[in-house]
């Protein structure tokens, strides 16, 4: 009774208050106002990608209609379009494919716009190439990266700031500088219009960014934790892994989405460096303005299946790239 | 100089309270200490005062004058903060001069003035230093003119030793006490530090959870508690406090110890105890003295040198350790068996259900 | 537990020296505190033990063995942290087990559950084991941190202030708590301080580290009683002890700027000392034969604090309980002669 520990505190908790109000109660309406206004404007801003949304599940007809269809059928007619290599039927040919029972619900689509289904088009394919590109190179510049970061926070390297100033200067020349002798180069050895040729340029572009953000992130972890663990009876790799690699899970997730951001987007390498096989989406989406036409529903498709996955990634790790953007910006 | 009245004076957070609602008078020339462990709310009702923080009810009036609402510049009072918040960019003399300078007093008036603060706190070898430059313990002694020099009202301190090192406090602690003694200045003081609060107070108001628990002189809240919550934060250790039986003017308590009440109290337990006839027994740790055929035994637990005394620290029972002062040179090794007395003049007793103390009209 | 011994440790970084020639000899079971001020260097001590930092020159030997070229791992010795040692993604229980599933130590799952638990009782935070360590108060946290020290039994304990970030009345409890543990588990510590209460209460031996050099090494009655250099002195107890400058004449030493004159001891004296008179060897009483002028009372409940001003100079003292006494009011005052400190101007201590 006379000495336990759990009796010194206060009976209730209690929040404590760090906010300097200068300011009557009024301040407070003036608060909402602001959260009100900040609404209007975050809705106005998200306009154009909620017209991305609309017009990609729009059917062709109603796309260009004025004014503008706020309501409307949906149709899936955009991304059959959009994945799938269609043929342009004659009014004939459409009537008989239309009595065929055995048709496929793609076939019913494909057919609403006058089309036929030849097989799956290019744009799946180079779908497929941005996500095992972009992919590839996030995991490796993180992975390569956090070795790099944790070595260059904790040990004593001689000239380490020479070094790491050397690394970040390779971020700084414009991609369209370097894309003319990078094309000649990869030409040559045969990398041109390869996966892994486009896996190495973004593996090493992104790998000075990764390093310099997650040596800040390691930089905050103490290290009294690894000591802590060395004495424990743990080796530097062990002691990496189970005590550094779990603290830094917050820089190393913020640290993924902005390489995966930088990879996913590539446009100018990805255009000088890739023709067929190997073609990113963010090159091909332009060539989607088709032959007979603009169909802006196709367009919309395409940025819309572009966007959904560095979406989910950023929804995915949102928690920790909270924390991760805000790092170091709050202090004890 | 200035009264300071806080009436039915509150924070709210949401709907979680900072501050109860609390009423208090401060008087003309008082230094009175807002002491309570972090959280407690004293430094939020410290800021209330200021005006850096609004009240959510209730109402602040500085000799006689409603400043509820009023901006923290109009309500004549000075801040020392805990970190000093000297400007960095300027010297130590600037920083003194600022306050006076941006209020429009003359030149000539604000370096007599200047110069005499720096008189009185002995600080002329510092002032041409930039804050940068000096040790915490000056920087400290430069805020506190800069606070003087404006002759406020009052003045409020926000910890202001806090941030000061162990050789410092003490040594801080003496001076401001006795400028206080010097100019009688009002003063409202916060705290953690109890050791801090029992020195320098003229009274002292002890918080907990945003509820004042007693407002006393240090001798009230040292010698007469007013709840289990005083009685454990004040002094070092707190007060020894073991829950027992009563029953028939003795207290059962574990381990077979058996406590007689002093008969001037038992009427008063009689009323006062829980409706389990528990009690608890207070007593602090000079309250007791060790003695061969002492009232109440035990085991020593661990005993320690404090320079000037040792503390022994004896287990009752498993769980209960109570801490007994004694002369420098006694030592006991762990485990003997040790037997001591209670001071009757010095024993307390509160009810467990209730935490309060229970009290008794005529001091025995 | 062992033996541990440091012979002539010396420790650079960059320019500055953060070890002078250090040697110490900690006792099997002993409790050695390293008692000074921030960067007297008492953490690269522990550090230079544990081999987490490599020495310039000198050896670490434990039980008369040299373990310099052995790493933090193979030396067996145990760390407890000023804070940040326990791993924040792990449950309170995988941190105690943390030490036990080295690969170094092969140790049994069922093995490591029951010392796991023994440990948890013994520092009473069973009820602790499932929680994650972001979710436990400052104090639970340092009893974790001490707990997963204690599951692996090692050669020696080494502690880095691991009480100064807690309140002071948690500060209080564990100081005797971890006290108790060391004396009946028998153990080898050393701890590392700048608190000279927790010096004084837990130690066996204190050790006083100032710029790198250890000035005096005793028992905690030494140490008080008997401190080597007026460094000593001032850094030990509270209030402070009073230290004036005098001077010898006509067979009495008299502190400057006072009238104060006190009888010379029966020792060879300079004609010129500093002398410290401790707080508490102050007796005030109506016939003392000193006198002076009340300037400051600070009641501290057990205790009052009194500045007595004498011509220029303040005398704090220390007296038991409450005293009725008035500021401005004369006191009459006796010091304790066997218990005056005599030290030359340069601060060493004479013998009387």
């Amino acid at each position: 009774m006379a000495t336990s520990f759990e009796q010194v505190g206060p009976r209730v908790p209690v929040v404590e208050s760090i906010r300097v109000d200068k300011v009557s109660p009024r301040a407070r309406l003036a608060g909402q106002a602001r959260a009100v206004i900040a609404s209007i404007i975050a809705f106005i801003m998200l306009i154009p990608v909620i017209w991305i949304v609309l017009t990609a599940f729009k059917p062709q007809a109603d796309v260009t209609a004025i004014p503008p269809k706020l309501f409307f059928q949906p149709s899936l007619a955009g991304f059959v379009s959009l994945l799938l290599d269609t043929r342009l039927l004659s009014q004939d040919d459409q009537a008989k494919i239309s009595e065929n029972p055995n048709l496929t619900w793609i076939d019913r689509i494909a057919l609403q716009s006058g089309r036929s289904v030849n097989g799956s088009s290019q744009y799946a394919g180079q779908l497929l190439n941005s996500l095992i590109v972009a992919g590839t190179s996030t995991v490796l510049s993180v992975g390569l990266g956090l070795f790099a970061a944790y070595a260059f926070s904790r040990f004593h390297i001689p000239g380490s700031g020479d070094l790491l100033f050397f690394i970040l200067s390779t971020r700084m020349l414009p991609p369209a500088v370097v894309t003319i002798p990078i094309f000649l180069l990869y030409r040559s050895v045969g990398l041109y219009d390869t996966q892994l040729g486009l896996i190495m340029l973004y593996t090493v572009f992104n790998l000075s960014f990764s390093v310099w953000l997650l040596k800040g992130f390691i930089d905050e972890i103490p290290r009294e934790y690894e000591e802590a663990a060395l004495v424990d009876g743990y080796t530097r790799l062990q002691t990496f892994f189970r005590i550094v690699v779990p603290q830094a899970l917050t820089g190393i997730a913020a640290t993924t989405v902005f390489c995966l951001i930088f990879a996913w987007n590539e446009y100018a390498f990805a255009l000088m460096l890739t023709s067929q096989k190997a073609r990113t989406a963010p090159p091909a989406i332009p060539s989607i303005l088709g032959s007979g036409g603009i169909e802006w529903n196709t367009i919309a498709a395409g940025a819309l299946l572009f966007l959904i996955p560095v979406v989910i990634v950023t929804f995915a790790l949102r928690r920790h790239l909270l924390r991760g953007v805000t790092f170091g910006a709050i202090r004890k | 100089m200035a009264t300071i009245e806080l009436e039915k004076v509150e924070k709210k957070f949401g709907t979680s309270y900072a501050v109860r609602p609390m009423d208090l008078t401060i008087k003309d020339g008082e230094f009175l200490v807002l002491l309570g462990p972090s959280g407690c709310g004293k430094t939020t009702t410290l800021r209330m005062i200021s005006g850096l923080e609004t009240v959510s009810d209730g109402h602040i009036r500085l000799n006689k004058r409603d400043v509820t609402w009023a901006h923290p510049s109009d309500r004549d009072i000075a801040f020392v903060f805990q970190f000093f918040a000297l400007y960095p960019h300027m010297t130590a003399r600037q920083n003194i001069a600022f306050t006076l300078q941006a209020q429009g007093v003359p030149n000539n008036e604000v370096k007599q003035r200047v110069d005499n603060v720096i008189k009185l706190l002995q600080i002329e070898h510092l002032v041409d230093g930039r804050p940068g430059t000096l040790s915490s313990g000056d920087q400290q002694r430069v805020a506190l003119a800069r606070a003087l020099v404006r002759q406020p009202a009052a003045f409020l301190m926000d910890e202001p030793l806090g941030a000061l090192d162990a050789d410092f406090r003490e040594t801080m602690r003496a001076e401001i006490k006795r400028l206080h003694i010097d100019q009688h200045a009002t003063t409202v003081y916060v705290t953690h530090d109890q050791i801090e609060a029992m020195a320098m107070g003229d009274r002292i108001v002890v918080m907990s959870a945003a509820v004042v628990q007693q407002v006393g002189t240090p001798q009230d809240v040292y010698h007469n508690p007013a709840n289990l919550f005083v009685a454990r934060f004040i002094g070092s250790p707190g007060m020894n406090l073991i829950t027992g039986t009563y029953s028939d003017g003795q207290i059962r308590l574990s381990a077979g110890n058996v406590y007689s009440v002093p008969t001037p109290w038992q009427a008063a337990l009689q009323r006062g105890i829980g409706s389990d006839g528990k009690v608890i027994l207070g007593f602090r740790p000079e309250a007791a003295a060790v003695s061969a055929n002492g009232e109440l035994g035990a085991q020593v637990y661990s005993s320690d040198l404090h320079g000037s005394f040792t503390m022994l620290h004896l287990n009752l029972d498993q769980n209960e350790i109570v801490h007994v002062r004694t002369a420098r040179q006694t030592s006991y090794p762990i485990g003997s068996a040790i037997r001591f007395d209670l001071d009757p003049r010095m024993v307390r007793f509160f009810n467990p259900q209730t935490e309060a103390a229970i009290s008794h009209e005529v001091q025995p | 537990m062992s033996d541990i011994a440091i012979h002539g440790i010396t420790k650079q970084f960059k320019q500055v020296t953060a070890l002078d020639n250090v040697s110490l000899d900690i006792k099997n079971n002993e409790f050695f505190v390293l008692l000074g001020p921030t960067g007297a260097g008492k953490t690269t001590t522990l550090r230079v033990i544990a081999g987490l930092e490599k020495q310039d020159r000198g050896t670490v030997t434990f039980d008369g063995q040299p373990v310099d070229q052995l790493s933090p791992a193979d030396r067996d010795t145990a760390f407890v942290f000023q804070q940040y040692s326990l791993y924040p993604t792990m449950s309170v229980f995988d941190n105690l087990a943390f030490p036990l599933r080295s690969p170094l130590r092969h140790v049994a799952e069922p093995e490591i559950k029951q010392r796991v638990q023994k440990a948890a009782e013994l520092l009473r935070i069973t009820h602790l084991l499932e929680r994650k360590t972001a979710r436990l108060s400052g104090g639970e946290m340092q009893r974790v941190s001490i707990g997963r020290s204690i599951v692996r039994e090692p050669r020696i304990f080494l502690m880095d202030e691991p009480l100064s970030n807690l309140d002071a009345k948690l500060r209080e409890a564990l100081r005797v708590e971890l006290k108790h543990i060391q004396k009946t588990q028998a153990s080898t510590t050393l701890f590392v301080t700048h608190d000279q209460i927790e010096a004084l209460t837990m130690a066996d031996r204190i050790g006083v580290l100032r710029e790198g050099k250890l000035i005096q090494v005793g028992t905690p009655n030494d140490i008080y009683d008997r401190p080597a250099t007026t460094f000593v002195a001032q850094l030990v107890g509270t209030p402070r002890i009073n230290l004036y400058r005098a001077t010898r004449e006509n067979g009495s030493l008299h502190i400057m700027s006072s009238a104060i004159k006190l009888p010379t001891p029966n020792a060879d004296i300079p004609s010129s000392i500093l002398m410290g008179i401790r707080p508490e060897d102050v007796k005030i009483t109506p016939d003392g034969e000193l006198g002076g002028e009340v300037a400051l009372i600070e009641p501290l409940g057990v205790e009052t604090v009194i500045h007595i001003r004498m011509g220029e100079q303040t005398l704090v003292c220390l007296v038991p309980g409450l005293m009725p006494l008035m500021i401005g009011e004369t006191v009459r005052f006796d010091v304790i002669r066997e218990s005056l400190h005599y030290f030359t101007t340069d601060g060493d201590r004479i013998a009387v």
